[in-house]
């Protein structure tokens, strides 16, 4: 059985251009896990419902897995191993210091645990603050614009958490609102 | 200062912030093939025919498997179970459930597989179905023809006609504790090679070893033949916990073909494979004085097994042993009994036969309240354990080790503000009464105490001093996001005196753990932490013997100074040896490394304890409901590290919350899975949810050194009922007397229409006066 028929594609991604002739069928979230190689954009459902594959394409942030690589020919897309190159993979010393804002508030706030959901969200926080204006962002933006981003270990509210505190550094939080501490 | 007890920053993160966790899909496995299984599409029918030959030669496969082609299984359901009930690899020859494994294609990529998989073709005789866990009990309908029974286990108790002949009031409610499907964000996985001719095996795990043990015996092959290695885990939840056919069989494949192989699993194949949660319905009985006294108590359980005797079967003994809860209840009687449907088999779900035992109880306190017309918080008050009664030996013989019940109930409702809340709600109502439009509110309560670390088995712990200094610590847990490895560098930090960099904390390789139980009933910190401070204590013996001999002075003169992780001769401090003096000077002088490993010994349960109250918000005229907001209070002992237990009871919160009211796995009658993806799940979102009012209370146990019990399940243990109660609190001034779950828009709309939908005083259909038992479940 033919599969489907091949396209060239060439994506910028995390500024390095990367070509390869696909299948025409290839998901972005594919091209950037097999053919980029890089594994920490996750797949958490085939329905296009969890973000866990969320990067940024061309600055706005978008579910990789519903877009297909010959769409985003020509884009430029931005993964959670292109926000803050030189932390490296987290391992060397002081690389928690030499992390993107919003991925230190993640660990400040303790806003991962088992790590799926993290590289998806991490991208829909900083994105969230990149399109909010001044003073925008409070708790209840902040949770309209992860309901596509789903966790199941945090409850939700270590990440929230998080997403304020970087927003705050940012100057785009306005205090947390609704109950809570 | 001691460190346990700190804020500390989890370890784990910068690698996960920075370019993603390793999962087993990321795993690189030069040049493995694919399994991709066909799943029954039938939910109980015998296999007619099968015709694989498109499949066989679509191009880039490279072998199709039935279970005819397997040399292996089937596997047998644990001891205590119904034998007839066995599982084979791939299914036998009928089919049980709807995603049930039939056919294994191995191919050169996921892609070539999953075009193959549509060239099979499966003829099916349809076999009568049974989805109803109470209708199958009367079902002629056999899912195991040899079986001759539908019910793979029971706890069936005679049952005394007199045990509420005493109560003034005796209320009954029947109470449905749905399926729901646990979700982790990481679905199943697994992967497979042979290395120097053994089986080396990548499993998204709750514990390696287990799953090795797994392989070892349904392979028929050598232990010292099998390694097994969980990499990053994505979320587990109880449900990772058992080993799967398809584990299996990926195993079984990359022996028979000598090549790697991997399998990661669709979402929505995991939505019907991976085992689903919960399922019990529960007949309740409460008993009592018209002044709030709690003095009899009858739960009968049906659980849900789903097609096969996995671990759900057995999983209302823990419902059976938490019956009483944290009530001083003279007379409890519990019997269960789990039977087979079509369905997906239940396994453990956060929690695990206790959230159950929970939700039972919990909810008919509240009807009892309601019935004797006390506030639910003072029938609660009377009957609460009482501090001074630890250790507590519980009706149905289970010994709770230690709590302080009304120290972490007053706190809850402190921190609710509880007289406040009821102040709005009469505010609300009374408004309400003129005007539909204002949105009532709900306030409800949940105590619970739960089991920790249920299933008996010890722990291991190691701890060795690197000649380099640094600190090599081994566990036989298996953390797949709790944060063991910034927890037991804690403790080891705080026994050592080394700082926390100088730690590496090693898991979930079955090389170089020898042992371990894994990670699940909330067992990890109470054992395998336990196990790594005694062997932190161990290695601080010896090295406190050789730098004795090394400083040439008595051992027991030689102390431990913490602050600089230095031995030196009390009094003297300027002449010391550091922890990497000792690790080099251990190999030079004794050719040994300076370590110590030790086996914690199982010294049994612990009792974690709390309340919880929630506040919703419900449109009358809509059924929406909205909760505004979860206060908790948990006690599991002393706390090693906030963070991380506030981290465990969010998580534990939010998917308590999920339960009470959104999420159901549901099945139509003929067996087909409607919610068998992300779109039509209700998986909770963060809209969903407020932020949450946690607290803990402190109740240390006896029975290990560092005083610490589990806090893993606690959450969902405690919010689901404490939700539930609210949503039917909200409703109560309108004539509703209960509402299962999950409470959707549809289903409270529906009731406060029944209900009459205008307020009444009461209308409830409980039997009161001592009018004797019902017929049980
Ligand atoms: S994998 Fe893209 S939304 Fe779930
Ligand atoms: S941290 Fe596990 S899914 Fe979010």
């Amino acid at each position: 059985m033919s599969a489907s028929k091949s396209v060239r594609v060439e994506i910028k991604v995390n500024g390095k251009a990367v070509a390869a002739e696909v299948e025409a069928r290839l998901l972005l979230v594919q091209f950037i896990r097999d053919v980029a190689g890089l594994k920490g954009t996750n797949i958490g459902c085939d329905t296009t419902s969890c973000g866990a594959c969320t990067v940024l394409l061309n600055g706005q942030s978008v579910k990789s897995c519903t877009v297909l690589a010959a769409q985003a020919d020509g884009a430029s897309i931005l993964t959670i191993e292109g926000l803050a190159p030189e932390a490296g993979d987290g391992s060397g010393e002081g690389a928690a210091s030499l992390m993107h804002p919003v991925q230190r508030a993640f660990h400040e706030n303790h806003g991962l645990q088992c790590g799926y959901c993290t590289p998806g969200m991490v991208m829909a926080v900083t994105s969230l603050i990149a399109e909010a204006g001044p003073g925008e962002l409070d708790e209840a933006a902040i949770r309209e614009g992860l309901e596509g981003n789903l966790c199941r270990c945090t409850g939700y509210h270590n990440i929230v958490a998080s997403a304020l505190a970087a927003a705050r550094e940012a100057g785009v939080a306005v205090a947390r609102t609704g109950a809570g501490e | 200062m001691s460190i346990l007890g700190n804020r500390v920053l989890r370890r784990e993160d910068p690698k996960f912030l920075t370019v993603g966790g390793t999962y087993v899909g990321d795993l690189p496995l030069e040049g493995a093939l694919h399994v991709t299984f066909v799943r029954s599409t039938a939910a109980h029918a015998r296999i007619e025919s099968v015709d694989v030959e498109g499949a066989r030669s679509a191009p880039g496969v490279v072998a199709v498997y039935t279970d005819a082609d397997i040399d292996a299984g089937p596997v047998a359901p644990m001891g205590f179970l119904n034998q007839a009930m066995k599982r084979s690899f791939l299914a036998d020859g009928v089919v049980r459930y709807v995603g049930e494994p039939v056919i294994a294609i191995v191919a050169e990529s996921r892609e070539a597989g999953a075009d193959a998989a549509e060239l099979v073709v499966i003829e099916y005789e349809p076999l009568p179905v049974v989805v109803d866990p109470e209708a199958a009990v009367s079902s002629e309908t056999m899912i195991f023809e040899g079986a001759d029974t539908n019910v793979p286990f029971e706890l069936q108790f005679p049952e005394d006609p007199a045990l509420f002949d005493d109560c003034e009031v005796v209320v009954r409610q029947r109470i449905v504790n749905q399926r729901v499907a646990p979700c982790p964000l990481e679905a199943r996985a697994a992967a497979a090679e042979m290395v120097e001719g053994r089986l080396r095996f990548f499993a998204s795990t709750q514990g390696a070893h287990g799953v090795k043990e797994t392989l070892v015996a349904q392979l028929g092959l050598a232990p010292e033949d099998v390694h097994v290695i969980s990499p990053d885990v994505g979320g587990g939840f109880g449900a990772k916990g058992s080993v799967y056919t398809e584990e299996l069989v990926v195993g079984w494949c990359a022996r028979a073909l000598g090549r790697p192989v991997r399998w990661s699993e669709t979402r929505s194949d995991s939505m019907v494979g991976l085992g689903h949660g919960r399922g019990q319905v529960q007949n309740v009985t409460i008993g009592g004085t018209r002044a709030g006294q709690i003095t009899a108590y009858r739960l009968n359980v049906l659980q849900d097994s789903g097609a096969y005797a996995d671990i759900g079967a057995v999983l209302p003994f823990m419902t059976r042993q938490m019956a009483p809860g944290v009530y001083a209840i003279p007379k409890v009687e519990c019997s269960t009994r789990s039977i087979l449907t079509n369905t997906v088999p239940t396994v453990a779900y956060r929690g695990a036969g206790r959230p159950e035992a929970t939700a039972a109880l919990e909810r008919v306190v509240d009807c009892f309240a309601a019935e004797i017309g006390l506030d639910p918080a003072q029938v609660r008050r009377r009957n609460l354990i009482q501090a001074d009664a630890f250790p507590y030996t519980t009706a149905v013989g289970t010994k709770y080790d230690s709590g302080d019940y009304l120290r972490a109930f007053e706190l809850a409702l402190e921190n609710a503000g509880y007289d406040d809340l009821r102040a709005e709600q009469a505010r609300r109502r009374e408004a309400g009464s003129s005007d539909r439009s204002v949105k009532q509110i709900g306030i409800g309560i949940s105590s619970y105490v739960e089991i920790t670390a249920p299933i008996a088995g010890g722990e291991f712990g190691a701890v060795e001093v690197r000649p380099d200094g640094k600190v090599i610590v081994r566990t036989g847990t298996s953390p797949h996001g709790q944060g063991h490895a910034t927890a037991w560098s804690m403790i080891v930090a705080d026994a050592m005196g080394v700082a926390l960099e100088d730690i590496e904390v090693i898991h979930g390789d079955t090389d170089i753990v020898p042992r371990g139980g894994g990670t699940g009933g909330s067992r990890s910190l109470q054992l395998g932490g336990t196990a790594v401070n005694q062997a932190a204590g161990e290695v601080v013996d010896r090295a406190r013997e050789l730098a004795a001999d090394l400083l040439e002075a008595d051992p027991a003169d030689i102390v431990l100074d913490k602050a600089g992780g230095r031995f030196h001769v009390a009094g003297t401090p300027s002449i010391s040896r550091s922890w990497r003096e000792l690790g080099a000077a251990s190999i030079e002088r004794d050719g040994v490394p300076l370590q110590a490993e030790a086996d914690f010994e199982y010294p049994g349960a612990t009792f974690p304890f709390g309340t919880h109250v929630s506040v919703v918000e419900v449109d009358i005229e809509t059924g929406q409901v909205r909760l505004l907001r979860h206060i908790s209070v948990d006690d599991a002992g002393k706390i090693m590290n906030p963070l991380l237990a506030e981290g465990q009871v969010h998580g534990g919160i939010a998917q308590g919350v999920a339960q009470a009211l959104l999420e159901e796995f549901r099945y139509d009658a003929g067996g087909n899975p409607l919610t068998a993806n992300l779109a039509d799940y209700s998986f909770i979102s963060a809209v969903e949810l407020p932020s949450f009012e946690t607290a803990f209370t402190e109740t240390p146990t006896p029975l290990n050194t560092l005083g610490v019990k589990g806090i893993g399940e606690a959450g969902t243990i405690g919010s689901t009922p404490a939700v539930h109660n609210a949503v039917c609190d909200a409703l109560a001034h309108l004539g509703v007397r209960h509402v299962d779950m999950p409470a959707t828009p549809e289903r409270v709309w529906e009731a406060i229409q029944s209900a009459g939908g205008s307020p009444t005083e009461s209308d409830t259909e409980t039997a009161t006066g001592a009018t004797g038992p019902g017929p049980g479940a």
